[in-house]
């Protein structure tokens, strides 16, 4: 039961990591990468799902009757389009950050903004 | 053509973003941003009458069959949607240029014309779209050029709020995309019609409650519900005041649309009521968030900040009326969106000009602007005046209805609340008031002068069309009524 379920395991461990990077750390790079490990994490659901026992790529040949389902796949790889343009968004803005800041670390952030009020 | 409406809502300011970098002269491509946004009122318009004629329209994308193509469809509820998006972007265009000119270096403009293209493009998306994948598509386009959009901002906090936004609407992007995922797994499709229909047959299971648990924080992510409204006042405080201004309208009314699709006809009015306690739990923060937002907004100093506070305070209403759960209450909080849109862009928008003419936004500095900047401080009195809910506004009628609500339910308690939170709104919009009609000019700002035609035009047609709903109810009133009632008909 739980080995059988190993694929959700990893998906779920994944996903809490990148969730609590995201969460506990204040350098903004890691809180980056704690968004793209919790974004894989939803990739590697999608195309675990699509796995069909027993069945193989789908491409139309003779004598193959089960087949994987490849709309999953197809989805994720938008998925994965739009987890690269946020991540690309997410660095930039920090680069931006730092040159305006001179820092990426929240809580210096939030103190200096606190100077400007 | 008339019948390929649906789509073209969408592709219009689709394919004119890009167009846009061909275009070198910032006011040529102004002009063609308003173009595309004005073709996309008129199809907004079209669609609307349409729908209203002759019932919901399906609109299979390249001929292929629902459940295995993607499906556009529009019903009432879409209909309003895309016209308050399409009305509110091209009123608010028509002043960007001459407000762009003082906050975004020139070099920026035709970038600025082309993620405010690519975030309307995304927008109508969400409502047009009847696949749910198709919706988390278009909530990632118009989320990341809002992102970039705000982070055009001059004070260097815009980038520090964009990040935030960034990692807060990513997460409820993502949130929603396991919602899906987890649906798909069960349903096998993607369909949202084909998902209410299918996802009964399992509704029991422990895969659907937790899509459905996914599904809604995510939603509630975006519609800065509180306690997850952290994002949005820096936001829409240090973005671009054009900026603030459309999305103040419509960015956080595409959420609350997701959340009564996916409630409502996704996974059913039966099984989303009695999965969580919805009700409870958001007539409680919803309450919660008109407080807690109200107080706020009455102690900052910086009107965008007020003003985007008061906006947490206004979803905060939209998710009673949701809560209530019966044909009145949906219907207040479809009003309250038509309606709230008219007020926070009017408003926005008339800050906008004061931001065009002093270049702050600081409490402190529109001492005396009564005098000085007379019909962009009266539109915002009459803006402040409809936010109150004062009789012959917009703001009173959607207000009415909730109150309606409230008590066909017996909820007394809440009418209460919900009119204690206007007595609140008063005290914020009086502070503008007062500073702005009876607090001598600051010393050193004689000079200042009335905003010009560019903003006026755009911020008064809004401030008439705020009274102008607030006194002949028909239109409003008569679509807000037919989407609740056929969603409550739609439902299983």
């Amino acid at each position: 039961m739980i080995l059988g379920l190993y694929n959700y395991w990893i998906v779920v461990v994944l996903m809490m990591i990148g969730f609590y990077i995201v969460i506990a750390h204040g350098n903004l790079i890691k809180k980056i990468i704690g968004l793209t490990i919790f974004q894989t994490s939803v990739f590697i659901f999608y195309i675990s799902m699509a796995k069909v026992e027993g069945g193989t790529a789908p491409i139309l040949a003779e004598g193959i009757t089960q087949y994987s389902n490849p709309l999953p796949h197809v989805l994720i790889l938008t998925a994965i389009v739009v987890g690269i343009a946020t991540t690309a968004l997410g660095l930039a803005l920090a680069v931006r950050i730092k040159e305006a800041y001179g820092s990426i670390e929240e809580e210096e952030i939030q103190e200096k903004d606190n100077l400007d009020c | 053509m008339l019948a390929h409406l649906p789509i073209l809502q969408v592709i219009v300011p689709l394919l004119a973003a890009p167009l846009c970098l061909f275009l070198t002269r910032s006011r040529l491509v102004w002009l063609f941003a308003l173009i595309a946004s004005g073709f996309s009122f008129i199809i907004s318009i079209l669609l609307l009458q349409q729908v209203m004629a002759s019932g919901t329209i399906i609109y299979e994308l390249g001929g292929w069959d629902a459940p295995w193509g993607i499906e556009y469809r529009i019903d009432q509820l879409n209909a309003l949607l895309l016209l308050i998006i399409s009305a509110i972007s091209t009123v608010v265009l028509f002043s960007a240029h001459t407000s762009i000119e003082k906050e975004i270096p020139a070099d920026r403009h035709s970038l600025f014309y082309i993620l405010y293209l690519l975030s309307l493009a995304g927008m109508l998306g969400i409502v047009a779209t009847a696949d749910a994948f198709n919706v988390f598509v278009f909530l990632e386009i118009s989320s990341l050029s809002a992102y970039a959009l705000i982070a055009l901002g001059k004070d260097r906090r815009a980038l520090w709020a964009s990040y935030q936004y960034l990692i807060m609407g990513t997460i409820g992007a993502t949130f929603i995309l396991i919602g899906i995922g987890l649906m798909y797994q069960m349903t096998g499709t993607l369909n949202m019609y084909d998902l209410s229909q299918r996802l009964p047959e399992v509704e029991n299971t422990r895969t659907v409650f937790t899509a459905f648990a996914f599904v809604i924080v995510g939603v509630c992510l975006k519609l800065a519900l509180f306690p997850l409204h952290l994002w949005l006042p820096n936001a829409y405080a240090y973005a671009p005041s054009i900026v603030t201004a459309f999305f103040a309208a419509t960015a956080t009314k595409v959420a609350v649309y997701l959340l009564i699709r996916f409630t409502f006809s996704v996974f059913g009015l039966s099984f989303s009521f009695t999965a969580l306690p919805l009700q409870m739990l958001f007539v409680v923060l919803g309450v919660a968030g008109v407080f807690v937002a109200s107080f706020a907004a009455i102690y900052q100093t910086n009107v965008k900040h007020l003003f985007a506070y008061s906006s947490v305070a206004q979803i905060g209403y939209m998710i009673v009326g949701f809560s209530v759960s019966t044909t009145t209450g949906l219907m207040a909080t479809l009003l309250h969106l038509f309606n709230h849109a008219l007020m926070k862009s009017a408003l926005f928008l008339a800050l906008a000009a004061v931001v065009y003419r002093i270049g702050s936004v600081q409490l402190s500095q529109f001492h005396g602007l009564g005098r000085q900047m007379p019909f962009t401080m009266a539109a915002i009195v009459v803006g402040g005046l409809s936010l109150i809910g004062v009789p012959l506004t917009v703001g009173f009628v959607s207000k009415w209805y909730l109150v309606l609500a409230t008590i066909e339910n017996g909820w007394w308690p809440v009418t209460v609340l919900i009119l204690l939170g206007s007595l609140l709104a008063i005290v914020y919009v009086w502070r503008i008031v007062e500073a702005a009609y009876f607090k001598p000019p600051v010393t050193g700002s004689e000079n200042i002068k009335e905003a010009p035609l560019s903003f006026l035009i755009p911020v008064w047609s809004l401030v008439i069309a705020n009274i102008y709903f607030g006194i002949d109810t028909r239109l409003s009133v008569q679509v807000a009524q037919a989407a609740s009632q056929s969603l409550f008909g739609v439902s299983p």
